[in-house]
């Protein structure tokens, strides 16, 4: 591999009780590469949520970053003072929640959400940014008179397209996506995943894609990372992840999920 | 309900607020054993500074101003749970029918909640106890009873609110539970932090507002309270004539009961709010990022 | 067993507002649901699953059509009913009252449903619910549910509702909440519950992977419409509405890349595909076994 996108090496990251400590991340180390679709996949509380919240340097107390490093592009995340992150921000790497749905600025219309942005990191005025967000929207095929609505009228798809179009606006190298499509019904998830991959090939970005669903990554993921307990178990290709599984959690994950077509899974694989 | 004791008994505001409290409704059980004399009669001269003889001075009449203390923290209490307990009950009551029920129901009890509310609380009670004339303390305790629940109805309907969308109280429905057994045994054991904080801040507000009424003079002068006592001294001109423990004896007393009733309040907030509970962590975290062991 | 269906829903429809702005949540809609059998409801949000669960717990009344309990409409007066039919909710969190034991959300229904048991024989009741899930009764019985994870909490939340003797179950979604490692747990219970006890299951939800494990029969609905009904396999297998086979290829495959997937053709027509499905269409097409659809218009 090139020099990688994203290296995480070695990161232990714990929540600080009264008495003891709750390790959510234990020692996880990962590469993506430049372009890759990464995916990052795991049940509620293995880890794979703090590590994305550690990459955009989210965490507040009680979250305590023990050891390890975090590479973007070689600069260690980690060590950023609050000028550099803020330039760090957006335009290196963005992200997009669960609740993506909710981190729109109910009060604002969306031209206003996309010239905050691009006004604090490109110094663009009103009018340039305007004819940029209309691009931006265009990636995510949504009509630019939707400039002028506000959040709560637009369905919540909608809200998550524009969320990315926001995210996309500074041509970041890493988009890291937390659940982004778990609220949404499969045919609005597909749309804005199938989306998603071709902006990738296209401006060429990295994708950290964060979720449970483990059939919805092998579909669109490069290689996979599988997450137990704040350990990572697994890392392969997609393709082998899920013909070639390696590690036990793995296979008990794989044998979990009934099939839509084909033969079913046996009953007693527990 | 018991994860609510056992938290009270752990956290360090309610251990306090509990002790304060204690402290003074010991003085006012165990009174006569505190102290000789009388709280009403003369038994020194006038305006006497705190001595061996009396521990906080005496009044401009002559008396014991520890002994009233003592004497005058049962009515203070006595009014302050009694109102208290009356204003919470009717509150809770009301809130949790009109939540659950609502409808037409609710649409009535927020209509009378309303007009209460919306009444100036201190006004009334002034222009109610001047017409009564001399109120005693039980009369006082009745008018705040009847006349300031309001806010806790609209804090119980809140709650009751959002506990009734959840699928247990729709289990529940399913089941054929009737309606009283609904609100109180499925919904009201959810709601018993925001009772609690409601009737401590009921306490504290009935101590606080008899106290007032009395000290305006609306009181009975011959009952033995806190609030007669700065009513006479405030017309005594205590301060004016250097005799400060006359006046300062009931406020600081008054202060010290809101104080350990606001504590066990703010634990009980603690506690119902595991969010609000940071000191214990906090001290950790910040030990630990300083001795470099980590960083956000 | 009788093939009279245990609950039906005749020709329902549910209208919300009125005028111009009425919507109609359910339109026409008739299935049946029969002792020892699994039907599937499948769709998107908003597409009339929600209300047809709404309708069957008489949370409201259909504004056209009928219930029908064992043949007859059900009425209010029908205590039986009550007793009869039962539902497990979606959120494990919510589904138990933080303020009362295990015990004691057991303990509930047999006093108000089978009041002629003394406490023996209720305690006895008890542990054999706790059994009937898996759990065991001397651990399980005295805890809160904080102190439970999300799966046992649907465990009990699924004894709770066995403890009338109900005949029909719907269960809305009652996986979706839960950790994948842990669903097929559940589901299995399902399936055996419905086995042993001859229960006739109404199963809704949105993951049709699912749907396929645990059901005998299917119903895909959208805009209020049921769009294509029929035996599970031959819906999946040969889906003939456009809308269900919109749906069933956006469903995450792992042996099918983004590329490769049928999606794409279908996907250029999406807005077509939704549009023309909403359309109101009081035509039925048989197109197979017992397979049956709305065909769109054009």
């Amino acid at each position: 591999m090139s020099m990688p996108v994203l290296s995480v090496k070695n990161l232990s990251i714990d929540y600080i009780g009264e008495k003891s400590d709750f390790r959510a991340v234990d020692d996880v180390s990962f590469d993506i590469a430049p372009g890759e679709f990464f995916g990052l996949a795991g049940e509620s509380g293995c880890g794979k949520s703090t590590i994305a919240f550690a990459i955009s340097r989210l965490h507040r107390p009680p979250a305590l970053i023990r050891s390890g490093e975090i590479l973007l592009e070689g600069r260690n995340v980690l060590d950023l003072d609050k000028e550099q992150l803020r330039k760090f921000r957006w335009s290196e790497v963005a992200m997009v929640f669960q609740s993506a749905m909710n981190s729109l600025n109910p009060v604002l219309t969306i031209e206003t959400q996309f010239y905050d942005v691009l006004h604090t990191h490109l110094g663009m005025n009103r009018s340039q940014a305007r004819e940029r967000a209309a691009q931006l929207l265009e990636l995510v095929d949504i009509s630019p008179d939707r400039l002028k609505s506000y959040p709560h009228q637009c369905s919540g798809g909608m809200r998550q397209r524009i969320v990315i179009a926001i995210c996309l606006a500074l041509n970041p190298k890493l988009l890291i996506m937390d659940e982004p499509t778990t609220a949404l019904d499969v045919v609005v998830q597909r749309e804005i995943l199938q989306r998603i991959d071709k902006l990738r090939v296209e401006f060429g970005f990295s994708v950290l894609f964060i979720t449970h669903d483990l059939g919805l990554m092998v579909q669109v993921c490069d290689r996979i990372g599988v997450m137990l307990e704040g350990k990572l178990v697994e890392v392969n290709a997609a393709q082998d992840i899920y013909t070639a599984p390696q590690h036990d959690y793995t296979r008990k994950l794989w044998a979990s999920m009934p099939r839509l077509h084909g033969e079913q899974i046996r009953q007693g694989a527990q | 309900m018991k994860q609510l004791f056992s938290g009270l008994l752990g956290n360090r505001k309610a251990v306090i607020g509990a002790i304060i409290l204690v402290l003074i409704i010991f003085a006012a059980l165990a009174a006569p054993l505190l102290t000789e004399y009388s709280p009403t009669a003369r038994v020194g001269r006038p305006h006497q500074p705190p001595s061996p003889d009396h521990w906080l001075g005496t009044t401009r009449v002559g008396r014991d101003v520890f002994t009233q203390l003592v004497y005058g923290a049962r009515t203070s209490l006595a009014v302050g749970f009694g109102a208290g307990l009356m204003i919470t009950v009717i509150g809770t009551v009301l809130g949790i029918i009109a939540g659950y029920k609502g409808g037409v129901i609710d649409e009535v009890i927020n209509f009378f909640t309303n007009m209460v509310l919306v009444v100036p609380n201190l006004p009334l009670l002034l222009v109610l106890a001047a017409f009564i004339g001399q109120a005693s303390p039980l009369v006082i305790a009745i008018i705040l009873g009847l006349t300031s629940w309001a806010w806790g109805v609209r804090v119980t309907r809140a709650e009751t609110l959002s506990i009734r969308q959840k699928d247990f109280v729709k289990s529940a429905e399913m089941l054929g539970e009737p309606a009283w057994r609904i609100m109180g045994f499925e919904i009201f054991p959810n709601l018993i932090s925001i009772v609690g904080i409601n009737f401590i801040g009921s306490v504290i507000f009935a101590v606080i507002t008899e106290a007032t009424l009395e000290f305006l003079g609306l009181g009975d002068p011959n009952t033995v309270s806190w609030g007669i006592m700065l009513y006479n001294a405030q017309n005594a001109s205590a301060l004016s004539v250097g005799a400060w423990w006359d006046l300062l004896s009931p406020c600081i007393a008054l202060a010290l009961l809101g104080l350990g009733l606001a504590l066990i309040n703010f634990a009980i907030d603690e506690i119902a709010n595991p969010r609000l509970r940071t000191s214990g962590r906090l001290g950790r975290w910040t030990g630990l990022v300083r001795a470099g062991e980590g960083r956000l | 067993m009788t093939d009279t269906p245990v609950l039906a829903l005749d020709n329902v429809s549910k209208v919300f507002g009125r005028g111009d702005g009425a919507v109609y949540a359910a339109r026409s809609v008739s299935f049946a649901l029969k002792a020892g059998r699994t039907l599937a409801l499948v769709g998107e949000s908003g597409s009339g699953k929600t209300t047809c669960a709404r309708l069957i717990m008489r949370e409201y009344q259909p504004d056209q059509g009928q219930l029908l309990f064992r043949g007859t409409p059900a009425t209010h007066a029908m205590a039986d009913y009550r007793r009869a039919v039962q539902m497990i909710f979606q959120d494990p969190f919510s589904v138990l009252n933080p303020a009362h034991t295990v015990h004691y959300h057991l303990e509930r229904p047999l006093r108000l449903h089978q009041k002629e048991l003394n406490k023996a024989q209720r305690e006895a009741a008890i542990a054999e619910l706790l059994e009937r899930v898996k759990l065991d009764p001397a651990l399980m019985a005295p805890k809160f549910p904080h102190e439970l994870s999300g799966g046992q909490r649907q465990r009990i939340s699924i004894a709770r509702a066995l403890a009338v003797g109900p005949e029909v179950i719907v269960a809305d979604e009652p996986t979706s909440m839960l950790d994948v490692s842990v669903r097929l747990g559940i589901l299995n219970l399902l399936n055996e519950m419905k086995r042993s006890l001859g229960l006739a299951l109404l199963y809704i939800t949105h993951d049709i992977a699912t749907a396929r494990y645990v059901a005998e029969d299917i119903i895909v609905m959208y805009a209020g419409q049921i769009v294509e009904w029929g035996p599970t396999e031959s819906v999946l297998t040969d889906p003939q509405h456009p809308y269900t086979r919109l749906l069933l290829s956006a469903v995450p495959d792992p042996d099918v890349r983004f590329a490769q997937s049928s999606y794409n053709a279908e996907m250029a027509d999406v807005e077509n595909i939704r549009r023309l499905s909403a359309v109101p269409q009081p035509v039925v097409s048989e197109v197979g076994r017992g397979h049956f659809i709305r065909p769109i218009p054009g």
